[in-house]
């Protein structure tokens, strides 16, 4: 693999920004160089977050070019709508939770609630690997991102990334507490 | 886990993945900076995230939140004249309330040195505008200092450290977004401590530093002639970045733009020479002026003004060179930062045989849009939920900086106005005037009261503007990441005498004074209605701590509860009340019409429960 551009999105609050850092030391770990960045401040306050990673020798700028990602990975369903709109490749992967964090116009009634149906349709008109993950009796909401990582690993959505890697790079993140439950989550 | 205090502290040389806020504290480190002041404002505030990790008895230097970015500056000056290197950070609008005290640096003897560094904001990610500080750093004859990444940062902080002991003046090092927040492996030197000597060395003797009229021109004359020092200086020169690929054609650019232009040039056949800027100001012609002289046709590539831009083609002017340059020709040009998509457009409009356009086109269904909203449980959801009933639509809603400032979304629609930090008490003072038919009334945050709102407050008293000011007491800096201010009772490293705002108000001479917690909506409602009515200057202190930075305590404690409301189906009338006027972004409205609660969002604080008409909503 050359290059790979993931672009990483959710709503402010799910978490992202651990997951995010979660992949970065995970792809340094899996020997590739790269180049990051998160979205901070405001719209971490129930808006669209984003975090970029781009993997490749020759990677200059942190930021992706639309319709330039290889992978979208996203939190939540209108998120990962969105996201694979204006950011993804024809023929690119999306991972995303089906989750639903309802966008004000949504709330107010004045747009509709995008549906999982959607996604799958446009991902197959433009020929995208569609990898849907839910999780019914998923102890804490918050390890809704490493239900994403687990997907990615086992359909080794990036080439070369292994477990270890990413328990490794947990292991730097997470208390030893946090890290137990979710590498066991990570592992099954 | 990674303890960031014990690495940025390290005697040996490591390397780490780091953003650039968390880099430039390591920087400062190695350069021996001894005091350090800020106030928090995106995208500069998890430097102080960087340096809370480092525990208060072992950082090599002082740090402080200060009430303001001009207090910072004057802080940091302070140290500065008394022998210790000194750095203020802050945002880039922080640059226009520190600019009194700010441009009178560069004619200074800084004996021990201070950088100044900016967060500029292209794109207007997180502030009101996206001006660009090179033009103030002109005005107060500062030299500049522009990374791209996080590697830069660290080795340009350094760089300025230096170049400003050596030479006494203030250094600017200007990061933008996406080098504060950039994501890189960066290689650090190892690190000696050195002995610190705490002698106050301030010497009057080593100024003149009264600006009196007598000392402003020979001061001046020095800050003039330092800046040609620095615009010869070898040492500054190496940091500069020149890719021979050799062409005719040339591009000179800086900072981030520099990331973009080299992407976007990737899959090019015919790479232009490239000229990599580290000093934006003052330019070192030298280098420039060669770069012209080998090339045909030179762009240049910088984001925002066209500073850069009409100093070369200045000095090509005056040197007869035949090079053609050139610069922005378009106003969309000076807007938005320089990403690789807007480099390709541009590139691709000038030179379309060096670089293709995007054939990217969206297409398929855009989702609804997103904003920022209050968080579950927001104090300001009550609070503007609340206050809208004690007011007619036609009364007019002045805001301020801060998470409250979200209360301009629908469905609240209650702040019409926004300028800049603290300015909300005047600008509603000016629309009371001949005003006997609209009540006015301003919002105002009460880190924001400290920073720069307390003189609007007193001219309201003095002049007796008949105005109502809504302090919305979060008891926190919430929107930067929950800093300390004076009323929290801490400041960064320690317990501090609280200043508590409602005494503050009282000392001023406030003679109308509300006090409610938002929660208590209808009381609040009652108590605005009455304020608005009262003939002169009113205030309500609409108080409820911030729910964000209550629940991820209690959750760090194990003392979180765990409840969360529902909604009793049976109950419920479909009214939608929670939905399309208390709008906490907990409620999920189905396809069906019905309503239910977000179980990932809710953190059970119940400040909704009294908005349902029909009693359907409860634990």
């Amino acid at each position: 693999m050359e290059n790979m551009n993931i672009y990483i999105t959710g709503v402010g609050g799910q978490g992202i920004g651990m997951l995010s850092e979660i992949l970065v030391r995970s792809v340094s770990y899996a020997g590739y160089k790269f180049k990051a960045v998160d979205t901070h401040g405001l719209a971490q306050r129930g808006g669209t977050v984003v975090s970029q990673l781009r993997i490749g020798t020759e990677v200059f700028s942190p930021l992706i070019e639309s319709g330039d990602a290889d992978l979208v990975i996203s939190m939540e369903r209108h998120e990962a709508l969105r996201a694979m709109n204006s950011m993804l490749k024809n023929g690119g992967t999306i991972v995303w939770y089906d989750t639903s964090w309802q966008p004000l116009p949504v709330r107010t009634g004045t747009d509709k609630e995008v549906q999982a149906e959607e996604i799958a349709n446009e991902a197959k008109s433009r020929n995208i690997k569609n990898l849907r993950v839910y999780i019914e009796d998923l102890p804490d909401a918050r390890m809704q991102n490493i239900t994403l990582l687990a997907n990615i690993l086992k359909n080794k959505v990036i080439p070369g990334l292994e477990l270890d890697h990413c328990e490794k790079a947990m292991k730097e993140l997470m208390s030893e507490k946090v890290f137990v439950k979710n590498i066991e989550m990570l592992s099954k | 886990m990674i303890n960031y205090g014990e690495m940025l502290l390290k005697n040996e040389s490591f390397s780490e993945i780091v953003i650039g806020n968390t880099a430039i504290v390591r920087a400062m480190i190695e350069s021996g900076v001894r005091v350090v002041t800020s106030y928090p404002g995106s995208p500069t505030p998890e430097i102080a995230v960087a340096i809370a990790t480092i525990p208060h008895e072992l950082r090599p230097f002082y740090f402080e939140f200060s009430t303001n970015e001009k207090v910072a500056t004057e802080v940091a000056y302070g140290a500065s004249v008394n022998g210790h290197l000194s750095c203020v950070f802050f945002k880039s609008v922080g640059l226009n309330v520190a600019a009194d005290t700010f441009v009178q640096l560069g004619h200074m003897n800084l004996t021990g040195g201070m950088v100044v560094v900016l967060g500029d904001d292209p794109g207007a990610h997180s502030s009101q505008n996206e001006q660009d500080n090179r033009h103030i750093a002109k005005l107060s004859y500062t030299p500049v200092l522009e990374p791209s990444s996080p590697k830069e940062v660290y080795e340009y902080f350094k760089a300025a450290a230096a170049l400003s002991v050596e030479k006494k003046m203030p250094v600017i090092l200007r990061l933008t977004t996406h080098t504060c927040h950039q994501k890189e492996l960066v290689d650090f030197a190892g690190w000696e401590p050195q002995p610190f000597d705490k002698t106050p060395r301030f010497d009057r003797l080593n100024g003149p530093y009264i600006p009196i009229t007598s000392a402003v021109f020979p001061m001046k004359r020095r800050a003039l002639a330092r800046l040609k020092d620095v615009a010869a200086d070898k040492q500054i020169k190496k940091l500069n970045t020149f890719i021979n690929n050799k062409n005719r054609t040339g591009i000179i650019t800086a900072g981030t733009t520099f990331l973009s232009v080299m992407d976007v040039l990737k899959d090019s056949d015919k790479l232009p020479d490239i000229l990599k800027l580290a000093l934006v100001y003052p330019l070192q012609m030298d280098e420039i002026v060669d770069f012209l002289n080998s090339h045909d046709e030179v762009k240049i590539l910088e984001e925002l003004d066209d500073i850069i831009e009409k100093e070369i083609k200045s000095i090509a002017y005056e040197r007869n060179l035949k090079c053609r340059i050139t610069g922005k020709t378009d106003p969309e040009d000076f807007i938005g930062e320089y990403t690789p998509d807007k480099v390709r457009q541009i590139l691709s409009r000038d030179f379309p045989q060096m670089v293709k356009s995007s054939d990217f086109v969206i297409i398929g269904k855009t989702a609804p849009i997103r904003p920022p909203q209050m968080c579950p449980g927001c104090g300001h959801r009550s609070a503007f939920y609340a206050i809208k009933k004690a007011l007619k639509e036609t009364d007019i809603k002045v805001g301020d900086i801060g998470c409250h400032t979200l209360g301009f979304l629908p469905p609240y629609n209650m702040v019409e106005l926004l300028m800049s930090m603290g300015a909300s008490t005047g600008i509603a003072s000016g629309m009371a005037l001949f005003n006997n038919s609209r009540k006015v009334v301003c919002f105002l945050g009460d880190s924001t009261f400290f920073h720069a709102g307390a003189a609007g407050i007193v001219n309201a008293i003095f002049n007796k503007h008949n105005i109502t000011l809504i302090l919305m007491e979060n008891g926190t800096t919430a929107m930067t990441g929950h800093q300390e201010h004076p009323a929290t009772g801490r400041n960064f490293d320690e317990i501090t005498d609280r200043i508590p705002v409602r005494q503050m108000l009282e000392g001023m001479g406030v003679a109308k004074i509300f006090e409610v917690d938002t929660y208590h909506q209808k009381k609040l409602t009652e108590a605005v209605a009455e304020a608005v009515n009262y003939e002169g200057f009113s205030v309500v202190i609409a108080k409820h701590p911030c729910m964000l930075k209550f629940t991820k305590a209690q959750k760090r404690k194990g003392s979180d509860s765990g409840k969360q409301v529902l909604i009793d189906q049976q109950k419920c009338d479909r009214i939608q009340e929670c939905i399309k006027n208390f709008a906490c972004p907990t409620f999920n409205k189905n396809g069906d019409g019905s309503i239910t609660v977000n179980k990932d969002l809710c953190i059970g604080d119940g400040s909704c429960i009294q908005t349902c008409p029909a009693t359907a909503i409860k634990y």
